[in-house]
């Protein structure tokens, strides 16, 4: 069964755990800057995002590549480089319509995303869900159930917004755990 | 080895940066961040230096651990000596801006002398520049970040620096970084800017490697963040709430200072509580909380992203106070709120927003406008001296304008950020000062929590949560129950308190994270990451050591055993009601117990016993 990276921005806080697991698998250190994920922080609303290649089928970068660095991995359908083929020439990172192909001025080389060879550390590493490794068939399920939810059982059902929930104070006093 | 085992040393009078190897020998007895860092300043300066001088040496330092994938392993620290308290100052704040630090090489950073013009540290790897920063002078800490990402084309450059509080000599000016995190205590602000230090911006992409048994450190790391996830704390209780999840819960005990800790509760609490922030409110139907938000490699993500309602008469066609930004943790809640008597939750946030705005502690600065508000009522502080506005407890609009005001150390704005202790002694009436050693009191109440009035008396930066939170034993129960009523046993629990968060300050860890980690827990991922044989009791033990190293510069600095005390009204005005009605806080009881415990003279000093056992 062919896997695949499912994102979902609404649960990530933006801790970088990620990064690091990406990084240190890659190159043995704990080091975002050279992480093949990316968390946005978009700070003025208040929002996270991981990015990184969805591994297209189709993918532009493997055929624009002129040297074929770029191959397709049957097994777990990600887009592999391969680095003592790879020439730097960065035509890749050109072709990318997303950006998840990038260069490498340590190396020369190109890196991205290659899913840990069918174990991604990062949706391991993910504390939130925010990126889980599913059948790449499905990525859409949760989406359409949590819409499925929403469909009313009757008419207005859906008008009425969830109640406030009620907040006691000066009840009994709370002590010893939460 | 963990640590990077370098060291850079900026000299500003004579404008020089430069790389020095770790003391690895010192690593090891005082493992790194606020240990370390403080060794470094208790063996390069005179501790009886002015803290506003070119003398006194600041330090930006991380722990073995910052940088890690240890979950909360981005924590840093500034350690200076106080102008506030004239103690050790050392504040820890979480953020990025640590791991950014370490990921470029170094373990910390030395600032020393003066620099004659305004200037900025740009940082990147091996790369170390004063560069000028005379159009960041003036500029709010807000401005500061996105003038240095513009003119460096580098959005991910994190950023650490003073606002305009901090160049105004407010005396509990923060650091701020990433936008709104602060090393916020004990003036480390006021230092930096006295040193015409405008900012620390950092790009780091070495990484962090080399270490002891990598995969034993991924495998203790992964176990750890197990135990986060599982405990009900830090796997429900604070993403879900934030340290706002206390909020009910210590008023409901009776330990909520209310109205410059005149009262043990607040009739307004659940209007500005984490669950209220939660509630969506009429004008936009939003929620006051936007979304939690993590801190570097934190699994926990306690933080508040929030927004003000864009109706409210602080933010109304002000559209750069209406977008997202860190919102009301539970200690700023409770100063900028109970305290003053204000429950108005957008009033808290924009008051909150300007301390991040332009670096102000917003636990010392509500405490200060707290007692101004009882100086006002007193009759003692009049309009005359506030240039006419009126500030009564429990008004809105006296907090928002006087932290307006306070932000930028306009008008009355420079006496409330003199601190309360020199405004209550400049209006003649001290006792009017909640204060420990000049610092202003955080969120519980020693008359119901009685521990903390231990913990806040023998703090070494002044009152303080963060020294010795036995609130985790006294009310949550963690690691066992003891009764917030009674004294027995504080004087030891405050003492195991001490040790354990110093040892935690200094791995580059987060203290929140032991509500559920015991000692155990963390001594293993030390051990795998660091040289060295790191069991839980060397940890304690280096721990008591750091308590020993800072109590003895506090009393080199000229500070005694008299210090060591709570305002009088702590000690003499029982509390009206709740269940700690009709105690005050016992501390002359738990005191000399403390003393002894600690294996110092009764009148608080380190016996020659004591300081051969830890090595001092």
């Amino acid at each position: 069964m062919l896997k695949a990276l499912k994102l979902e921005p609404e649960k990530c806080t933006g801790c970088l755990q990620c990064e690091m697991a990406c990084s240190f698998e890659n190159t043995g250190a704990f080091n975002p800057a050279k992480s093949r994920i990316k968390v946005f922080t978009f700070h003025d609303e208040g929002r996270f995002a991981p990015y990184t290649c969805t591994q297209c089928d189709e993918a532009w970068c493997m055929h624009a590549c002129p040297v074929e660095a770029i191959v397709l991995n049957m097994a777990t359908g990600s887009k592999d480089v391969l680095s003592d083929v790879c020439v730097g020439c960065k035509v890749c990172t050109i072709a990318c319509p997303f950006g998840t192909v990038n260069y490498e001025a340590d190396s020369g080389k190109v890196v991205k995303c290659d899913l840990c060879g069918g174990d991604p550390w990062c949706a391991k590493a993910c504390p939130t869900g925010a990126i889980t490794y599913v059948a790449a068939d499905d990525t859409g399920m949760e989406r359409m159930r949590a819409w499925a939810q929403q469909a009313p059982r009757e008419a207005g059902a859906h008008a009425n917004p969830p109640k406030a929930k009620e907040v006691q104070v000066f009840n009994v006093p709370q002590q010893g755990g939460l | 080895m963990s640590w990077t085992g370098k060291v850079l040393r900026v000299n500003l009078t004579e404008g020089t940066c430069k790389a020095e190897p770790l003391n690895m020998e010192w690593a090891q007895q005082y493992l790194g961040q606020r240990g370390l860092a403080t060794k470094y300043l208790v063996e390069e300066t005179d501790p009886k230096v002015d803290p506003l001088s070119p003398e006194n040496k600041m330090i930006m330092t991380t722990g073995p651990l910052t940088g890690t994938m240890a979950s909360t392993g981005g924590r840093y620290s500034v350690v200076t000596k106080s102008p506030l308290t004239n103690c050790i100052a050392c504040s820890n704040s979480g953020g990025f801006i640590g791991a950014e630090i370490k990921t470029a090489g170094w373990d910390m950073i030395i600032y020393e002398g003066k620099s004659p013009k305004p200037v900025y540290l740009y940082l990147e790897d091996d790369t170390a520049e004063l560069r000028p920063a005379d159009h960041l002078w003036g500029k709010s800490v807000w401005d500061t970040h996105e003038i240095l990402h513009k003119e460096n084309q580098d959005p991910e450059l994190k950023i650490a620096c003073v606002g305009r509080a901090a160049e105004k000599g407010n005396l509990y000016a923060a650091i701020v970084n990433d936008m709104h995190r602060a090393a916020g205590r004990s003036g480390v602000g006021t230092v930096m800017a006295s040193k015409n230090l405008k900012a620390l911006a950092c790009r780091g992409t070495r990484g962090v490697g080399n270490f002891k048994d990598p995969m034993r450190f991924m495998q203790a790391t992964e176990e750890a963040k197990k135990v986060l996830a599982d405990h009900a704390v830090t796997g429900q209780g604070l993403p879900t709430y934030g340290t706002q999840v206390l909020m009910n819960v210590i008023n409901e005990m009776g330990a909520m200072p209310t109205r410059n800790m005149r009262e043990v509760q607040f009739e307004g609490a659940h209007k500005i509580s984490g669950e209220a922030m939660h509630e969506p409110r009429a004008s936009d139907h939003q929620p006051n909380l936007s979304t939690n938000g993590a801190c570097f490699g934190c699994t926990i993500a306690c933080g508040r992203i929030s927004t003000i309602d864009p109706q409210h008469f602080t933010v109304k066609d002000r559209p750069e106070y209406q977008k997202a930004s860190g919102g009301l943790e539970y200690e700023a809640a409770w100063a900028l709120g109970s305290n003053t008597g204000v429950d108005d939750m957008d009033a808290l946030t924009y008051a909150n927003f300007l301390c991040n705005e332009d670096g102000m502690d917003p636990i010392s600065f509500g405490a200060t406008v707290s007692a101004a508000m009882e100086l006002y009522e007193m009759g003692v502080i009049t309009t005359e001296h506030t240039g006419g506005l009126e500030i009564p407890f429990g008004s809105a609009e006296a907090l928002v304008k006087l932290a307006e005001l306070t932000a930028k150390g306009e008008g009355f704005g420079q006496e409330i950020g003199l601190g309360s202790r020199r405004l209550a002694e400049k209006y003649g009436h001290p006792d009017i000062s909640m204060t420990v050693k000049s610092q202003e009191f955080p969120a519980y109440d020693p008359r119901g929590i009685q521990g903390m009035g231990l913990a806040y008396a023998t703090s070494n930066r002044g009152a303080c949560h963060l020294r010795g939170y036995t609130v985790s034993s006294e009310v949550l129960g963690i690691p066992e129950k003891t009764d917030p009523l009674s004294t027995d046993g504080k004087a030891e629990l405050v003492k195991a308190f001490q040790d354990a968060t110093a040892a935690v300050d200094s791995a580059g860890l987060c203290v929140f994270t032991t509500f559920a980690w015991g000692m155990d827990d963390i001594a293993p991922q030390i051990d795998a990451a660091c040289e060295g044989d790191w069991t839980t009791e060397k940890l304690l033990e280096v721990g008591e050591r750091i308590w020993n190293m800072e109590r003895d510069y506090n009393l080199k600095a000229g500070m005694t055993a008299a210090d060591d005390t709570l305002p009088k009204r702590l000690r003499k005005d029982a509390a009206k009601v709740g269940p700690a009605e009709g105690r005050v806080n016992d501390l002359d009881v738990m005191l000399p117990k403390y003393y002894e415990v600690r294996g110092w003279t009764p009148t608080g000093e380190l016996t020659p016993e004591t300081r051969a056992r830890l090595g001092l």
